[in-house]
């Protein structure tokens, strides 16, 4: 039909084809990647609904018709249209010292600031490698975990504090860079230890390592609680957020040892070959040759179970100890502010999405950094 | 001994012991052995005391002794606060596994949607995924618990005013009712031929392969399946005078009464578990597809094959293989969160066992025993079964 159609224009006045469809610029670009096909409209379509249900009504409850400061629920809600129209963020607000340091002695807010200070100090050195004098950073950045416990804590010419007046943001910190600067050298001496060649370290490596990857991280809690004081000589007053820690670490640390295990199952024989050939002992060998390797590749893996480990660290609210999560649930009993429970979640959200998004762009960047092959 | 010679000889036997790789690693490795048993020992001790001044017993005997506390969720046995201890941690343990299968399954099928919605080519679509899933890994499973489980408990409305779809369904602060089908006595008929529709099915497509070794003809097998699997039990059940009624939840009092009651903590837990998983999954998947090699789709292409069955037969078969093992080991993490059940009053191994029972008896030593090897077995079984898998999936290498 179309061919006879064609047929009958007399010469010269066959109209002008439409210009071909556009390959570049911003239509076309929405062409191809948002109605390309049915199916994909009709997705688009519904995104833009979705998007269009979800983010204007959000944006008014969070910042439209948010109100910034109040003294309580009721004074806040009397300052909207209608109450819980919008966030009560002055209750964040209000409670924001509560947030952060917890039940720590208000006159001793210094010691957690020089401690966040003094982390932030500490991190430099690890984080930047083009640092100058970085070796003495590093040196310095090995002992801050036991130089800001020494400050949090107290003794030694300080005053002491209870480790169960800890709480909000600090105690979060504190279990997070805790578990986190511990559990990467002990995950590699695991790591090892299943590698060895001496049966006996290597069984007890993988039963170590099975059990505690076999159960979860509150049942270790429990067992911290409740039990960890029948193992140790009577008379010993172990404190509790001691003994979490420990758990915590151990916990992270046979993760971390799997990890590790896959990077060094990766390197090849010769490479250990090549140590030996060169006379380097097993320790020479590791340190100069196998580990550099073998963390390279397990970078990922690493900064992984890093995030974890630090959002694994809000179980504590289960055993009673009141992190960032805890301080946040507990507050929501507070019958001033009773209800504002998606306030609080979101603002932990936020911190906890901050911290870890942060950690796992940075893992991104290290690889590529030392992403030396071809 | 006596001579400064025979001194500085043995220390050279020692020495030259030491420099022995095969003698050191002997000697280290007793003296691994002897810490081990000397770090033991003392716990052991240390147990002992510890227990007798506190003047507690090590014993199991408390488990055949009535539990005394009720757990409001129980749909597989039945359960009275007069029970066994042995009994409550039978329903903990089946509520665990209630929460795990459950999840696992909303859990993959959610994680595979979203996979593959991440690697769609509708820029909009794969950004949104891509945000959703961010987002919510980067924050602690027990805050997706805690923020779903407090939606239903600050935002749905109490019983009386329940938020209900066409009289049917209905949303409150102390659960979902819907509609509970009532079986009548012909069902087992349709029971009976949903059985045969599977056998009918499993014969068809050994048939339908056979058909394609010989001839080369392909039945679309996965269609027709499900029409017999669909449509046999359907004809039945309409013969049979549609055996089957359906009880509708009505308000009575303070709560409805009728139906199946779907409590907030189940409906919570295995939520917010499924989307945090959903999310790792999707990444696997995402993964996976990824890593099976353009070349893979355009050599099929290249011997003619049709797009589907090129995803059928050749890339989701090698993307499985990427796919499956890191997927058991997100299984087993969905079912190690589980036990954050506790943390919204659900009453899973570790709230009963762990839990009330630990706090109503002492016995602390006990009951964490016990839910420890609970855990454990789950794990090695879920492992086991991965090393089953991985070695029937492993390639052949040369």
């Amino acid at each position: 039909m179309n061919n006879q159609k064609i047929q009958n224009y007399t010469p010269g006045s066959h109209p002008d084809l439409l210009p071909p469809v556009k390959t570049s610029g911003p239509l076309a670009w929405v062409r191809k990647n948002l109605f390309s096909s049915t199916l994909n409209s009709i997705l688009t379509l519904f995104s833009l609904w979705l998007l269009w249900s979800i983010i204007p009504p959000f944006l008014d409850w969070a910042f439209f018709n948010s109100i910034w400061t109040a003294a309580n629920r009721e004074e806040c809600w009397d300052q909207m249209a209608s109450p819980a129209l919008g966030a009560c963020w002055a209750f964040i607000e209000n409670r924001f010292s509560l947030f952060t340091y917890g039940f720590y002695p208000p006159h001793l807010h210094w010691r957690v600031n020089l401690s966040f200070v003094m982390l932030v100090l500490a991190l430099i050195p690890v984080l930047y490698e083009k640092l100058p004098y970085r070796k003495y950073g590093l040196i310095y950045s090995a002992i801050f975990p036991f130089i800001s416990g020494w400050l949090l804590v107290g003794g030694f010419g300080l005053e002491t504090v209870d480790t169960d007046q800890f709480g909000g943001i600090m105690l979060t910190l504190i279990l997070g860079v805790t578990g986190i600067s511990f559990s990467l050298p002990i995950g590699i001496m695991l790591a090892l230890g299943r590698q060895s060649n001496m049966p006996i370290l290597r069984i007890l490596c993988v039963i170590f390592i099975e059990f505690i990857r076999g159960v979860p991280l509150i049942t270790l809690l429990f067992v911290a609680s409740t039990m960890l004081n029948y193992f140790l000589p009577p008379g010993t007053v172990f404190d509790l957020l001691l003994r979490v820690l420990i758990m915590v670490t151990l916990f992270a640390s046979a993760y971390m040892a799997e990890v590790i295990r896959g990077g060094l199952q990766a390197i090849t024989k010769g490479q250990h070959e090549a140590g030996d050939s060169l006379g380097l002992t097993y320790w020479q060998a590791h340190r100069l040759i196998v580990l550099p390797q073998a963390l390279k590749i397990s970078i990922p893996g690493i900064v992984n179970t890093f995030i974890g480990l630090y959002k694994d660290t809000t179980l504590v609210l289960i055993i009673g100890m009141l992190d960032l999560l805890g301080i946040g649930d507990a507050s929501l009993a507070d019958a001033q502010w009773a209800g504002l429970a998606n306030e609080i979640y979101i603002f932990v959200a936020l911190f906890f999405f901050l911290t870890c998004f942060g950690m796992s762009r940075y893992s991104i960047y290290l690889e590529k950094k030392l992403h030396t092959g071809h | 001994m006596d001579s400064p010679s025979s001194k500085s000889n043995q220390a050279s036997i020692l020495l030259r012991l030491w420099r022995n790789q095969e003698h050191r690693s002997t000697i280290i490795q007793i003296f691994t052995i002897v810490i081990m048993l000397v770090f033991l020992g003392m716990i052991v001790r240390n147990v002992d005391t510890n227990m007798r001044t506190i003047g507690k017993e090590f014993s199991f005997d408390f488990l055949n002794s009535p539990a005394g506390y009720d757990i409001t969720f129980q749909p597989f046995i039945s359960y009275s606060p007069t029970d066994t201890h042995t009994r409550a941690g039978i329903v903990g343990l089946l509520n665990t596994f209630l929460v795990a299968i459950s999840g696992i399954i909303i859990a993959t099928i959610l994680g595979f949607t979203l996979g593959i919605l991440r690697l769609s080519n509708n820029w909009l679509v794969s950004r949104i995924v891509y945000v959703f899933l961010e987002f919510t890994r980067n924050v602690p499973i027990l805050l997706h618990i805690l923020f779903v489980y407090g939606i239903f408990v600050y935002t749905f409305p109490v019983p009386k005013k329940a938020i209900s779809i066409s009289d049917t369904v209905f949303f409150s602060n102390r659960g979902v009712y819907t509609p509970a089908p009532v079986f009548e006595e012909g069902f087992k008929y349709v029971f009976i031929s949903i059985l045969i529709a599977i056998l009918i099915i499993f014969f068809f497509i050994r048939w339908s392969r056979k058909v394609q070794d010989t001839t080369g003809k392909i039945y679309p097998v996965f269609y027709i399946s499900i029409a017999i699997l669909i449509g046999l039990p359907l004809v039945i059940f309409f013969s049979a005078g549609s055996p089957i009624s359906i009880e509708i939840p009505a308000l009575k009092g303070f709560n409805f009464k009728g139906g199946t009651s779907i409590k907030p903590e189940y409906i919570a837990l295995t939520f917010a578990l499924s989307y945090y998983t959903a999310c790792f999954i999707a990444e696997i998947v995402r993964g996976g597809i990824l890593a099976i090699s353009k070349g893979q789709t355009e050599a099929a292409h290249g011997l003619g094959m049709r797009p589907n069955r090129t995803l059928q037969l050749i890339v989701i078969p090698q993307a499985l293989r990427v796919i499956i093992p890191p997927l058991c080991s997100q299984y087993l993490n969905l079912t190690k969160n589980s036990s954050l059940a506790i943390a919204i009053g659900y009453m899973d191994v570790v709230a009963t066992i762990g839990g009330i029972s630990l706090m109503q008896t002492g016995k602390e030593m006990e009951t964490m025993i016990i839910v420890l090897l609970i855990y454990l077995c789950i794990s090695l079984f879920i492992s086991a079964f991965m090393n089953w898998f991985n070695r029937k999936m492993a390639l052949e290498d040369r």
